[in-house]
């Protein structure tokens, strides 16, 4: 029976894990193309949170989370247009620094808006349960969230690797001189970047909102996982991110099962390790700008 | 209430035969010094505004209900302030956010030094609050714990300098624990029980064990929570692998509405129960998510003139927030603050700690006074419980919870429900 409570660990794991996918993504992509190491991120997932709640009695649940995050990906092109795009070819350091003042000023700002209590938003009650499958529980709404991370990992991967769009993001993310060089301008490419991914964030946020509290300071607690995702993914490695998305999930399940104290510690201790055996991260590729 | 004398001041008696000519020179080439240089600054420090320093966590898993604590330290500074003042002195209060331990007993310090605060309260955390109260300790500063629940607070650690506020975890163990009782859920039941991993998680776990092994209920597990979980599947999934008849929540802050949200997403048939809890945590978590009894300190539906009125007055200053327990919990000791300068007309710590000791009563907007108890500095209260009403009775949050009635009742003793000296290990 104990390996079937393990496995079962190993399960749940691979469905948070495909929730933790859905920042680290966003981040992964700014950064790879950007250069940028957004710490703002997390301002973007609690925002879409924040506007589900908003739109939630109004809309109802799916129109919420679908139109949520489309709206912070609108506020993604101002972030882009008017703080981002200053600092692609600066000192890394300034960017973070920037990012970081803008997380801070971001949390203060949802604080004066919506105040410091958590806003209340709940599970409609036709998703809410568990299903068994095998000798497996499943929450319906967690199965419901795979399957909508599964189709935008789908989208997402078609978009970057079977399109003019996406060749013209990879081979950015390369050499940006070489692009350049073709008479190709990167800027248009990484504003549609940066909605993409502040809006994945956001919708990280809204789908996440019914099943934790929704306040202030929620983006400071997912920013960390979502680093610690793209630094044992990789930089530049779609399926990087994704296997070490999944893997943190199990690794944390699977911790604890045998010592939930240290749950949370677990996806740091196996960066380090990653880190140590393979500092480029699991399927990290050497990325020119990056070598220097 | 008790006579309340106040200290001597020659605590060292016989002191004065040891007075030599040396040391009256040594004294009065000091007081010199004093007048010289330190007397200009008493001045000002007599006639500027009282300082209180009040520290609470604004940030973290806690950081909600410091937001509430602070208001309502707040409404209760400027009542105190439109009402005269103390001492012919406005109330100054300055509030920050304690953090952690380490950065509490940090700031502790500094307010005690640099700011030159008069007197300390607030904090909700039992570990911040420990780091502060040896802080308060070593200064001879007193500080009113307002909001931390750990035993050990009022036990073993405890200490001169230090008064505490809220019910501590036996209490609220025990409280519940009757209201379970009464409804068949612990003589012979399996109790899966889920802990904050910190000082306070670890008392309220250590009171339920005592209450279940008492009671022949059994702890057939126990998972200790880091206070920075956010997902709580796996603990969840492990809950469904014991299968015991009730689960029994020993969280704090954040862990309490998270766990609820998902507890109720999964839809296990294990009822839950909670010795710890926060108005806050019931309104975060929302109708239906939120189930079956919970201890309380306060609650704003309590039908009792004064805590009506402060619910009145609350609303009325904050944009018509409804005041949560930490909110009731920093007012009240701030007022307890000011009744203790005004008996004793002084700012003297020493002389206003022997007057909270000295068993003076305090309307704490409940049905009977509270007061401290001389022995490990607890605030002696009445306590009460709150059962979730299901969600399709609840037209607006507030109205969440149903307050149960005050306990101890009115013909026993209000410490029945607390640890007595042979539970207690405080030695003051």
């Amino acid at each position: 029976m104990q390996i079937v409570f393990l496995l079962e660990q190993v399960v749940n794991g691979l469905v948070l894990g495909g929730y933790y996918l859905l920042i680290a993504l966003g981040l992964s992509l700014i950064f790879s193309l950007g250069g940028i190491v957004n710490l703002s991120h997390g301002a973007f997932y609690a925002l879409g949170a924040y506007l589900f709640v908003e739109l939630l009695p109004a809309l109802g649940f799916a129109p919420a989370a679908l139109i949520s995050p489309i709206l912070v990906a609108c506020v993604g092109i101002a972030f882009e247009r008017f703080i981002l795009r200053r600092f692609y070819r600066e000192d890394p350091i300034l960017g973070l620094l920037v990012t970081f003042g803008l997380a801070l000023l971001a949390e203060q700002a949802i604080r004066m808006i919506w105040g410091g209590a958590p806003l209340l938003a709940s599970l409609p009650q036709s998703v809410k349960g568990s299903v068994i499958i095998g000798d497996f529980l499943f929450s319906r709404y967690r199965l419901l969230m795979l399957g909508v991370v599964a189709l935008i990992l789908l989208g997402l991967w078609l978009l970057l690797h079977r399109t003019s769009f996406g060749r013209v993001i990879r081979a950015g993310i390369q050499q940006p001189d070489m692009v350049a060089a073709l008479g190709i301008r990167l800027q248009p490419y990484m504003t549609a970047i940066v909605m993409l991914g502040v809006g994945l964030a956001a919708l990280g946020g809204a789908l996440f909102a019914p099943i934790t509290i929704v306040h202030p300071a929620m983006g400071e607690e997912i920013i960390t996982i979502a680093f610690v995702v793209v630094i044992i993914g990789g930089l530049g490695s779609f399926w990087g991110v994704v296997a070490a998305a999944l893997l943190i999930g199990v690794v944390r399940g699977v911790t604890i099962h045998f010592y939930p104290s240290a749950g949370e510690a677990s996806m740091y201790v196996l960066m380090f390790l990653i880190l140590l055996l393979r500092p480029r991260g699991l399927l990290g590729e050497p990325i020119e700008k990056f070598e220097k | 209430m008790k006579h309340f004398s106040k200290s001597n001041s020659l605590g060292n008696g016989g002191a004065s035969n040891l007075l030599t000519r040396r040391s009256l020179l040594k004294t009065g080439a000091g007081a010199a010094a004093f007048s010289a240089i330190g007397f200009p600054n008493v001045l000002r420090a007599q006639s500027g505004p009282i300082l209180i320093g009040h520290l609470t966590p604004l940030t973290g898993f806690l950081g909600v209900m410091g937001e509430w604590a602070s208001l309502g330290a707040q409404l209760a500074a400027e009542e105190i302030n439109e009402a005269g003042g103390l001492l012919g002195r406005k109330v100054e209060i300055q509030t920050e956010d304690s953090i952690n331990p380490e950065n509490a007993a940090t700031k502790a310090q500094r307010m005690i030094e640099r700011d030159k605060k008069d007197l300390l309260l607030g904090e909700i955390s039992s570990a911040s609050t420990l780091a502060i109260s040896q802080v308060a300790e070593r200064n001879k500063k007193l500080f009113i714990a307002t909001g931390p629940r750990s035993d050990v607070l009022r036990g073993e650690s405890c200490n001169r300098y230090m008064f505490c506020t809220d019910l501590p975890n036996t209490v609220n163990v025990n409280v519940v624990g009757e209201s379970l009782k009464r409804e068949g859920m612990v003589d012979g039941k399996k109790f899966f029980t889920l802990t904050a991993d910190y000082v306070f998680g670890h008392d309220l776990l250590a009171a339920a064990e005592r209450f279940f092994a008492e009671n022949n209920a059994n702890l057939v597990g126990n998972e200790l929570i880091a206070t920075d979980v956010t997902d709580f599947s796996p603990f969840i999934l492990k809950i469904r692998q014991a299968q015991p008849d009730v689960v029994c929540l020993n969280l704090a802050g954040n862990q309490v509405p998270n766990f609820c949200k998902q507890y109720s997403e999964f839809g296990l048939p294990y009822p839950t129960v909670g010795f710890g809890f926060n108005t806050v945590d019931g309104w975060a978590a929302g109708p239906g998510n939120i189930t079956g009894t919970w201890p309380a300190v306060w609650y704003h539906t309590l039908d009792v003139e004064g805590s009506q009125e402060f619910v009145a007055r609350f609303k009325k200053r904050f944009d018509d927030k409804t005041p949560e327990n930490h909110a009731w919990i920093d007012y009240i000791a701030m007022k307890i603050m000011a009744q203790a300068v005004t008996e004793t007309q002084s700012l003297d710590n020493e002389e206003l700690v022997d007057y909270l000791e000295s068993e003076a009563e305090f309307d704490v907007l409940k049905a009977r006074k509270a007061y401290f108890r001389d022995w490990d500095h607890q605030l002696i209260q009445e306590a009460y419980t709150v059962t979730a009403r299901p969600a399709a009775d609840v037209d607006n949050v507030l109205n969440l919870m149903e307050l149960g009635a005050a306990v101890p009742g009115p013909d026993q003793a209000l410490t029945v429900i607390f640890p007595n000296e042979a539970q207690n290990p405080c030695s003051l």
